[in-house]
């Protein structure tokens, strides 16, 4: 386990300098910058905040700037200041350049909780309603309820979650008031969102586990514990569980990856102060400070997802040595 | 049976799913502590891009920022002239260049301290100085020193800004400016707090520029002070106790919501979460909306228009472009696309009349007379033959107004003139980067005035202004434009700036397609609520009518409206002055919910 993690953390670093180098060159390849609109910067004005937030410097001078606490500036952010950023691996990724007033770190830590509970709200209720839909499916195969659990878990699959929030709204904001339509601030605005964000991937996770549990509970000993004498749902919930959740838990991986990146819609919608509104705003705006924050974020997420989930396949199922495969 | 390592482990895992469940849970409510609904609520779009007046631009920075911070000036919602702000008076020297402002002696900051000249003088040399990167500095270079100070060449010494007192400041400008006091009203000119400011410079050598203006940190001197400031999501602002005028302020708290989604907003307000909603309302919308008593569309100081580029051919001839401008239909687009009320632009200058300003001479839409003009260019025309026009490409940001208004575009030039166009859309900042290129044929534009002035409109089109962007040069209308500049009387310098339309109109480096409205979904039981031509209601007059109040009101404003119930959180919520008035008109028989703690 400690060499698998410690080849990870070699792959970790490899990755992330990737990710880093790309998004950088990427951003900075794209047409426009920062600081151009409609209503064009007088160019006196325009030369200041380029020279403020460096951007009249040569690409790898600022691309080295970006990367690590290297003091490259003589003068200061601000002509009179130490420098303000701190760069990636001092994990400062200095102030936003769209918000001139924020810095990308205020910004990650206001809103990155936001993301992190509603994904995690939404992962949680995805994975009770999959696995108990699964395990009544699978209980009754071929049952009106499990005709019924793999029509709706099929819609969920084909219906794209904004489509599911509108139509959450409108049932359950409009119809039969229950929740608000919109907005942060107070638990309740996380009922709408977290089950739109979650009924796609519990669809899923319902398939899944239905075709593990119809597998398992044809196995030898499955036989033998109901020759044992052990409760059909003592079967179902001791011993078919364990043998189903494989596939699950090997999904959750991408699964939570994949509420981190569907959440950019939901957020839209719902108007959540998430991290997903800065990872498609800051693009769209050119904001390569915080487009660097947010990438970087987002892949050390997408990372420890993955390797969290390998590690998890160790704790479910002894046959898989990490050190051997590594 | 006993337990197996196996169904140990997966019990863990069952545990540990179940421990995330919670954790989320918790956090979402350790998130926030309950917070009370303000007295107003609003949307502003996206997040504000700074709430340093001297960093900011746009519309709804500038809601926020004129609620924090009060100018010398400010402009009266109803009549947008300029009306005593932080400055009581007012003298201006007969050649226009020396204004001398008196503060007013109870102007004081949300600390409670006084606003003193010396403040402005601070700020403005803030404004002015080449580090800031202040957009809207260039328009106080008319001060003396004020264009060498801001270019890096001469240090502030020289600035025409004193401090004669603490309450009076002369600002000495190098030009004759007689519209200095509309510039003044704009929210970049308002004071900033010197000492909090240095406090927090010192405290945070590193990191001040994104810490000076947090709640704890930012003191301002308007009507309402800074308390909450959640990036993305809400800006809550609590009315200021010290604001010279506080009395007259109903409204105890104000939250500004950011909503990038415009259905988002609208679901908000129609569930009474929001009271305010303004915005580019999708066109298939509008005429249900349109009927509703709370829809409120006003003229809009803006313009919808094309650019041409002037140094391609064949767009580089006068002819060709007056025949492009002269066949679009654009009763057609406000009428079939846009729905809203907003009126075809004949003239570069709004609704053809600013003020008393008029427009001179109307591009006149009609078929021969486009046909005539590319006959005289010597292109074929569906009536004639000759010179086959090229194709050329309409371009515009990715929208779907946008788009549909192209095809109706497109379709005119077809019919009328037989001209093929193309269309392309492209993503925001790839398209101002090809436009600012000059890498076009014909792109789509939009103009927002900061003043009720022609000037503001026109001068965008002189040789060497950044937002010209067509290669269009001409020196007599950058004379016109200079000289009407310099003219103190508006009776000389309405004609210098018809002249320079005209010239504009004539050689046709734009089509102006609409004049904007704008489209306001306000509750009706708010009160105080002023339409005008920006959109700037003052957030300080606000208040909510009560029943008999919005009776009233209902009888007297339109017939056949759609009503709607009030979702306004206080009827009868109003400043503790008109509140005492009421009290005494009604002998303290009306029952007025007064705007102070209870």
């Amino acid at each position: 386990m400690a060499r698998f993690l410690l080849r990870r953390a070699l792959w970790f670093v490899v990755t992330s300098w990737a990710v880093i180098t790309i998004a950088f060159f990427v951003l900075r390849a794209a047409p426009g910058g920062p600081f151009s609109g409609e209503r064009k910067l007088h160019p006196t004005v325009e030369a200041a905040l380029r020279a403020q937030y460096h951007l009249d410097w040569p690409l790898w001078k600022q691309y080295l700037h970006t990367l690590g606490p290297l003091n490259l500036d003589e003068r200061g952010l601000f002509g009179d200041a130490s420098d303000v950023f701190g760069g990636v691996l001092a994990l400062d990724f200095g102030p936003s350049m769209q918000h001139r007033d924020v810095s990308v770190n205020d910004a990650l830590a206001q809103s990155l909780p936001i993301s992190i509970a509603l994904g995690g709200l939404a992962l949680a209720i995805a994975l009770v309603l999959g696995l108990s839909a699964a395990l009544i499916s699978a209980h009754a195969p071929n049952s009106r309820f499990d005709r019924l659990v793999r029509i709706l878990s099929a819609s969920g699959l084909v219906l794209p979650n904004f489509v599911i929030a509108s139509l959450l709204v409108l049932v359950f904001a409009f119809w039969i008031p229950i929740a608000p339509v919109a907005g942060w601030g107070a638990p309740r605005h996380m009922l709408l969102p977290a089950v739109s964000l979650a009924l796609p991937f519990a669809a899923y996770i319902a398939r899944l586990a239905r075709a593990g549990l119809l597998e398992t509970l044809s196995k030898d000993y499955i036989r033998t514990a109901r020759a044992k004498g052990a409760s059909e749902a003592r079967i179902l919930w001791r011993h078919a569980l364990r043998g189903a959740l494989t596939p699950v838990v090997s999904y959750l991986g991408p699964a939570a990856a994949g509420v981190l990146t569907g959440s950019l819609v939901i957020e839209r919608i719902f108007a959540i102060p998430g991290a997903g509104t800065h990872f498609v705003a800051s693009a769209l705006n050119r904001d390569y400070t915080m487009a660097m924050g947010v990438t970087v974020v987002y892949a050390v997420m997408v990372f420890g997802f993955n390797t969290a989930v390998d590690v998890a396949y160790t704790l479910l199922d002894p046959r898989l040595d990490l050190e051997r495969e590594a | 049976m006993p337990s197996s390592a196996p169904a140990l482990r997966l019990r863990r895992f069952v545990a540990a799913v179940l421990a995330a469940l919670v954790v989320a849970l918790i956090v979402a409510l350790a998130l926030r502590a309950r917070r009370t609904r303000a007295d107003f609520v609003f949307t502003a779009g996206g997040e504000v891009k700074s709430l340093d007046p001297h960093a900011a631009t746009g519309v709804p920075e500038g809601r926020v920022l004129r609620a924090l911070f009060e100018g010398l000036v400010v402009r009266d919602p109803v009549t947008l002239e300029p009306a005593p702000g932080c400055a009581e008076s007012w003298t201006v020297s007969a050649d226009f260049k020396t204004y001398t402002f008196t503060l007013r002696d109870a102007a004081r900051w949300s600390n409670g301290e006084r606003v003193s000249a010396q403040d402005f003088v601070w700020s403005w040399t803030r404004l002015l100085a080449p580090q800031t990167g202040a957009e809207y500095a260039a328009q106080l270079w008319c001060v003396e020193g004020a264009r060498e100070f801001s270019q890096g060449l001469a240090g502030p010494e020289a600035l025409g800004l004193t401090a004669l007192d603490e309450r009076t400041l002369e600002v000495r400008l190098s030009e004759p400016q007689p519209r200095l006091l509309e510039v003044l009203c704009f929210y970049a000119f308002a004071p900033l707090h010197r000492a909090s400011y240095e406090a927090v410079r010192q405290r945070y050598p590193a990191t001040w520029p994104t810490q000076w203006t947090r709640p704890e940190h930012l003191v301002t001197n308007g009507p309402f002070a800074l308390r909450e400031r959640r990036i993305n999501e809400r800006v809550r602002l609590e009315r200021s106790p010290h604001y010279w005028d506080a009395d007259g302020v109903a409204l105890r708290t104000v939250d500004m919501l950011s909503i990038e989604s415009w259905s988002s907003a609208l679901n908000l307000y129609l569930t009474g979460e929001v009271d305010w909603v303004d915005g580019a309302i999708p066109t298939n919308l509008v005429p249900r909306l349109a009927k509703r008593e709370d829809f409120r569309a006003t003229p809009y100081l803006g313009v919808y228009f094309y650019r041409l580029n002037t140094t391609r051919p064949p767009l580089d001839d006068p002819r060709v472009r007056r025949a492009l401008s002269r066949a679009v239909q654009r009763a057609e687009i406000t009428a079939k696309v846009l729905k809203a009320g907003q009126s075809p632009a004949l003239s570069f200058t709004p609704w053809g009349a600013i003020g008393d300003y008029k427009a001179p001479s109307l591009i006149q839409v009609t078929e021969a007379g486009a046909q005539a003009e590319f006959q005289a260019a010597n292109y074929s025309t569906p009536k004639r033959n000759a010179r086959e026009f090229p194709a050329i490409e309409i371009h515009f940001n990715t929208s779907e107004t946008h788009r549909a208004i192209a095809e109706v575009v497109a379709h005119h030039w077809k019919q009328t003139l037989g001209v093929k166009a193309r269309l392309r859309n492209q993503e925001w900042k790839a398209f101002l980067d090809a436009q600012s290129r000059l890498e076009y044929d014909v792109s789509r534009s939009s103009w927002i005035a900061d003043y009720a002035d022609p000037g503001n409109f026109l001068e965008i089109w002189t040789s060497d202004n950044p937002n010209n962007r067509t290669g269009w040069k001409n020196a007599r209308y950058d004379a016109l434009i200079a000289s009407a500049r310099r003219e103190r009387d508006p009776a000389r310098r309405w004609p210098l700036y018809a002249q320079a339309e005209k010239l504009l109109l004539d050689e046709s480096p734009c089509i102006p397609i609409y004049s904007y409205v704008s489209q306001n979904l306000v509750d009706p039981g708010l009160g105080g609520f002023d339409d005008n031509a920006l959109n700037e209601p003052s957030l300080a007059k606000l208040y909510w009518r009560d029943p008999l109040e919005l009776d009233a009101a209902r009888k007297q404003g339109a017939a056949g409206k759609q009503r709607v119930a009030s979702h306004g959180p206080r009827a009868g919520l109003r400043s503790p002055r008109s509140a005492a008035q009421l009290l005494d008109a009604s002998g303290g028989a009306h029952g007025a919910n007064v705007g102070g703690e209870r």
